[in-house]
């Protein structure tokens, strides 16, 4: 957007051309407690250079530390090009830069985006992003209800090898339906995934509306997809996937599952160039078959021709949404993450299809050999054997948060703790490496770990 | 013929009941482009929703006039939508309904009273 500057005669002028005393009264619907905030925590008087001088010692309280955490959010690596382009003016823009098709620019971006993401998914039509990966799973359940609406009341069926802060969002936004019944699948004790044998029990059940499917699961372990997505079929289940995008560079995508495909996939979009920051903002994506497009919630950018022939990029389907739809939409949750889309369409391209496979095969290997690696010390294992993608859970002889401080003084961010979530797995770490961890890295964490169990040991 | 406030009408005569949206009714959504019809075997409550018309400016949903069964739909209108803007009150029905109460007809508007509810509108 061009920069534009005014004098203090264009202000006034246009001031008296709308009929406003002065800037301010632009601005009278804004009660006056919301205009500044308190800067409780900088002594009064504080000039700048006080206060850059106080956050930098601040600042430096934080310890920078090689990250083996992934469990919904992966450090991978984002080419610099992504951010430098995504950051140009025509893209950053604060709200709605396609509102009334302004920007063609950005619509056809999104149109790029949406295409890569149904690819990659292996479905008919994805749209312009969602909140995030847990809500764009809460709307996924939502929208395969409306899928079912025969159905008075509605079990869906979702499985505790899903991430717990998952389930808990789902808890959240299916709460005021009750018509939605959430029934929660035990996984099986040895492999840490879903089985036919987990599922047999709803087999005869009245209202089944939906199947979550996690891929990989909340334990890196990677579900029976196509055995799932059968049974559920059967059943008459509308499957809702709910996968990692990085691992769609080798694995096979929810849209060829079983004989007939998953309904909806979605996940979170933070693997795909975008930064871990303290938990957001993140982006959700979310894609569906063709069949099923007008229940589907969010944006959507279709292309077209103009009256002259030309291409051009429009919102699409729009009767599903909230400002035609009113309480009846499809989602009023309306936020859809543009700017984070915008970076993960350029890292997309910027990889390609080979580029992300290759990011998936070296995040799967990194983390197998760090998984060898630790399993060599005594009184650490695998908690599951089954096969993984890039992360695993581990068991250590020793207090997890122990070894989790020792390990960070080292420098270590070395996992995730499990028991807090699912009390019945005690001692257990959730472990990734991705493509970034070099062996070098993978050693020192191995080094630091005996060290802390031998620590332990003598405590 | 009977008539809802809601701009369906409902074939009393036949049996089962033909239920469709009225003349007015396609008029104010202008050219329909989606229908989206219930299932058969679907039982409904007289006000409860049926579906879904959307028009190129707008969507609205239709309710069931009466309490009964849906027994069959009209999947010519599905396939076309631009049926009911031709013919709204004919071959533009919906579907048909197995009337559970017949009594429930009176609470219906009959044609005149229709004719005066939407000659408010305009």
């Amino acid at each position: 957007m061009p920069f534009i500057p005014h004098t203090a005669e264009d202000v006034q002028a246009m001031l008296k051309r709308i009929g406003a005393k002065d800037i301010d009264a632009l601005f009278d619907e804004i009660p006056n407690t919301l205009k500044s905030f308190a800067m409780d925590g900088a002594p009064k008087g504080t000039n700048e250079m006080g206060l850059i001088k106080q956050a930098e010692m601040l600042a430096q309280k934080n310890h920078a530390t090689t990250c083996f955490i992934g469990a919904g959010a992966y450090d991978h690596h984002i080419p610099a090009a992504v951010w430098d382009i995504a950051s140009r003016g025509e893209f950053l823009t604060a709200y709605t830069p396609y509102q009334a098709e302004a920007s063609q620019g950005t619509l056809q971006l999104l149109f790029e985006f949406q295409t890569m993401i149904a690819e990659l998914t292996g479905l008919d039509v994805a749209n312009a992003s969602l909140y995030d990966g847990a809500t764009a799973l809460a709307e996924g359940v939502l929208m395969a209800i409306r899928l079912k609406r025969k159905l008075k009341h509605h079990k869906v069926l979702i499985p505790k090898s899903l991430h717990p802060h998952y389930f808990a969002t789902l808890k959240t936004l299916l709460a005021p339906h009750s018509n939605i019944e959430i029934v929660s699948i035990p996984f099986d004790e040895q492999t840490g995934k879903i089985t036919l044998s987990s599922l047999a029990p709803y087999e005869n059940e009245e209202d089944l509306s939906a199947l979550v499917i996690p891929q990989p699961n909340f334990f890196g372990v990677l579900e029976s997809v196509d055995e799932l997505s059968d049974w559920a079929h059967q059943h008459e289940l509308t499957k809702i996937a709910c996968v990692n995008p990085v691992t769609m560079g080798l694995l096979t995508p929810p849209g060829a599952w079983g004989k007939s495909g998953v309904d909806i996939a979605c996940g979170e979009g933070q693997p795909l160039g975008v930064p871990m920051a303290y938990g957001g903002p993140y982006f959700g994506f979310f894609s569906t078959k063709q069949a099923h497009v007008r229940q589907m919630p969010g944006r959507l950018v279709g292309k077209t021709q103009d009256i002259d022939g030309k291409t051009g990029y429009t919102l699409t389907l729009q009767a599903r949404e909230q400002h035609i739809r009113r309480a009846k939409a499809t989602s009023n949750i309306c936020t859809n993450q543009g700017l984070l889309v915008t970076a993960a369409t350029i890292h997309m391209s910027l990889l390609g299809a080979e580029g992300l496979r290759r990011v998936a095969l070296g995040s799967h290997q990194n983390t197998n050999q760090l998984v060898q690696a630790l399993t060599r010390l005594p009184g650490v294992e695998k908690v599951f054997d089954a096969p993984q993608f890039h992360e695993s859970l581990i068991r250590i002889p020793a207090p997890v948060h122990k070894i989790q401080d020792k390990l960070h003084q080292q420098g270590i961010s070395g996992g995730l703790a499990v028991e807090p979530y699912l009390p019945e797995l005690k001692n257990t770490l959730l472990v990734c490496a991705t493509e970034k961890r070099t062996e070098a890295d993978i050693l020192h964490y191995t080094q630091a770990l005996e060290q802390a169990l031998l620590e332990c040991e003598h405590e | 013929m009977k008539f809802t406030e809601t701009h369906e009408w409902i074939n009393t005569d036949d049996k089962p009941a033909v239920i469709g949206i009225t003349n007015h009714a396609q008029t104010l959504l202008g050219d329909l482009v989606f229908i989206e019809l219930p299932e058969e075997g679907q039982t409904v409550k007289a006000g409860d929703e049926l579906g879904v018309i959307e028009s190129v400016k707008a969507a609205a949903d239709f309710y069931a006039p009466i309490t009964g069964t849906v027994i069959a739909v009209n999947h010519q209108v599905k396939d076309d939508p631009s049926l009911i803007n031709r013919d709204a009150e004919g071959d533009g029905w919906l579907l048909k309904l197995q009337v559970e109460d017949p009594s429930e007809f009176t609470s219906l508007l009959d044609e005149m009273q229709y004719n005066a509810l939407i000659s408010e509108d305009k």
